[in-house]
């Protein structure tokens, strides 16, 4: 037997024995409020190449019972956030004397369907744009109030707001024409060995989504449940804070959120989930 | 000036008496299959000691990502990599070595970290800040804790 055999055996015998820590269920089906049935496993799109045989939802790999605060918006903790939004929503801010309300009206007509589509490319700005730099752009520009932080508490309760609007719908966004250059740019970003680590992306989230990495049960890294609530910081969590962390933890020089680089990333992973449905505020430990 | 080349000869002095003399990280000699012959620190390794860099989060944490029986009492060990139980009697102490200081050079491409390298790396950092490194970076073990972890895995047997 040579040394590779040797060692695929230990491989499938760890597998199949594999960690008896809080294991979730991974066979579950997510329906809130007994109403928004969410697709949280889905065929895995063409431009995957065959490296995932399905792509699912992050919410399948947490324990049962953060899997549960995620099925009533009563325990789901990041609907307060939602709630505070919706007052900032009406809220006159900077020299127009505009709110989002001016002229969005009310966010459940106006934002369904939106989340699903970002990042998406804006043709007068000529850039792919998040929703974070088009709710900034529309304060800038509309409102003519300052911006908000990146990931500021703001931002991720606005775009969580928004986010509610298109629940349960599939995301869906374009990866060619204007924005094909870019998500080519996430794209060699994800499979970048970063770091003193040399761990990508993929390493983790594509190769090893399933297994426990010390105490960590990895997902595949989607972020079709974006901000997240998480228990362990009691807030809402920016995708790009998320990618942050994952590079440093790497032991590499990260990026900053709102960077050219983490827009690139956000449109390549936000495709990788196209499909699964928009499912924010989602609940993590 | 005079202050500095005092300190730095004591430093030597003082590394020189308690290590004899290991090999610097740029200087290791891989054979073909990626296995190193003799000791990087120039000494024999501790198997005791080995065993508290596999199981640390600062050090080795080789748990991360493997299974070790004979580390029962380490919770939450990771399945990314094959179990090390037997790999004492499936490796040889230079290949082993040779595993611990940097798998690439026995299996290509692999997932598992190099612990006894400092450059080359896309974006180093400087440790776990986000901040940026500047190589040659320190290797992610020293010298005699790679020949200590080789101790510990030469004792685990089938
Ligand atoms: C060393 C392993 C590792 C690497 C490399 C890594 N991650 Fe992660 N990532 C994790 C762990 C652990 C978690 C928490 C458990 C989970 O959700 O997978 C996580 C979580 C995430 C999440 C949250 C998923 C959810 O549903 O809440 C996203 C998004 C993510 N990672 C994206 C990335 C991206 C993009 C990269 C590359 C820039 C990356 N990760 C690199 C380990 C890693
Ligand atoms: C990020 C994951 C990761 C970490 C951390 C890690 N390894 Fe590994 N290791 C692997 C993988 C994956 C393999 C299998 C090689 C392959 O096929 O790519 C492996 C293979 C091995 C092997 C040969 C396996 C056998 O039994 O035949 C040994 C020995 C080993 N590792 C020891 C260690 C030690 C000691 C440490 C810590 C100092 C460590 N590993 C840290 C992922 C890791």
């Amino acid at each position: 037997m040579n040394k590779t055999t040797a060692s695929r055996l230990a491989l499938t015998l760890v597998l199949s024995f594999g960690a008896g820590a809080a294991l979730a269920d991974e066979n579950a089906d997510l329906v809130v409020n007994e109403e928004i049935e969410m697709t949280v496993r889905a065929p895995a799109p063409a431009y995957l190449d065959g490296h995932l045989p399905e792509i699912l939802s992050g919410w399948l790999f947490r324990s049962d019972e953060t899997q549960d605060l995620q099925r009533d918006d009563f325990d789901n903790p990041g609907m307060i956030f939602v709630d505070q939004a919706l007052d900032q929503w009406a809220m006159v801010d900077g020299s127009e004397g505009k709110s989002c309300a001016s002229c969005h009206d009310d966010p459940a007509d106006s934002m369904a369907g939106v989340r699903a589509v970002y990042p998406k490319w804006n043709a007068d700005a000529g850039e792919v744009r998040t929703l974070a730099m088009q709710i900034n752009d529309c304060r800038e520009t509309q409102m003519g109030a300052k911006k908000w932080g990146y990931t500021s508490g703001d931002m991720t309760a606005m775009e969580a707001l928004i986010s509610v609007q298109s629940r349960g719908m599939p995301v869906n966004v374009a990866i060619d024409g204007p924005v094909a250059a870019t998500w080519e740019q996430g794209k060699e970003m994800y499979y970048t060995r970063y770091g003193q680590l040399e761990l990508s992306c993929a390493n983790c989230h594509e190769d090893n989504y399933g297994n426990h990495i010390r105490a960590d049960h990895l997902s595949q890294g989607q972020i079709n449940g974006f901000p997240v609530y998480r228990l362990k910081n009691t807030k809402l969590n920016a995708a790009h804070d998320r990618f942050k962390g994952c590079v440093r933890d790497t032991r590499a020089e990260t990026f900053d959120p709102g960077s050219p680089e983490f827009v690139a990333l956000e449109l390549y992973v936000a495709s990788r989930g196209n499909g699964l449905s928009v499912e924010a505020p989602s609940v993590r430990n | 000036m005079r202050i500095t080349a005092i300190t730095l000869g004591i430093t030597a002095l003082a590394a020189g008496a308690a290590l004899a003399d290991p090999v610097e990280p740029m200087s290791v000699k891989y054979d073909d299959y990626g296995a190193i012959e003799t000791s990087l620190s120039g000494m024999p390794g501790d198997a005791v000691e080995g065993k508290k860099v596999m199981s640390s989060r600062g050090l080795g944490n080789c748990v991360a990502c493997h299974e070790v029986s004979a580390l029962a009492d380490v919770p939450f060990q990771g399945e990314i990599g094959p179990s090390l139980d037997g790999a004492g009697d499936r490796w040889n102490e230079a290949e082993l070595r040779g595993i611990v200081a940097d798998a690439k050079k026995t299996y290509d491409g692999t997932m598992m970290p190099s612990f006894y390298k400092t450059s080359g790396y896309i974006r180093p950092g400087n440790a776990f800040t986000g901040k940026a490194g500047t190589e040659p970076l320190p290797p992610l073990l020293t010298a005699q804790q790679i020949e200590d972890v080789v101790a510990f895995l030469l004792t685990l047997k089938d």
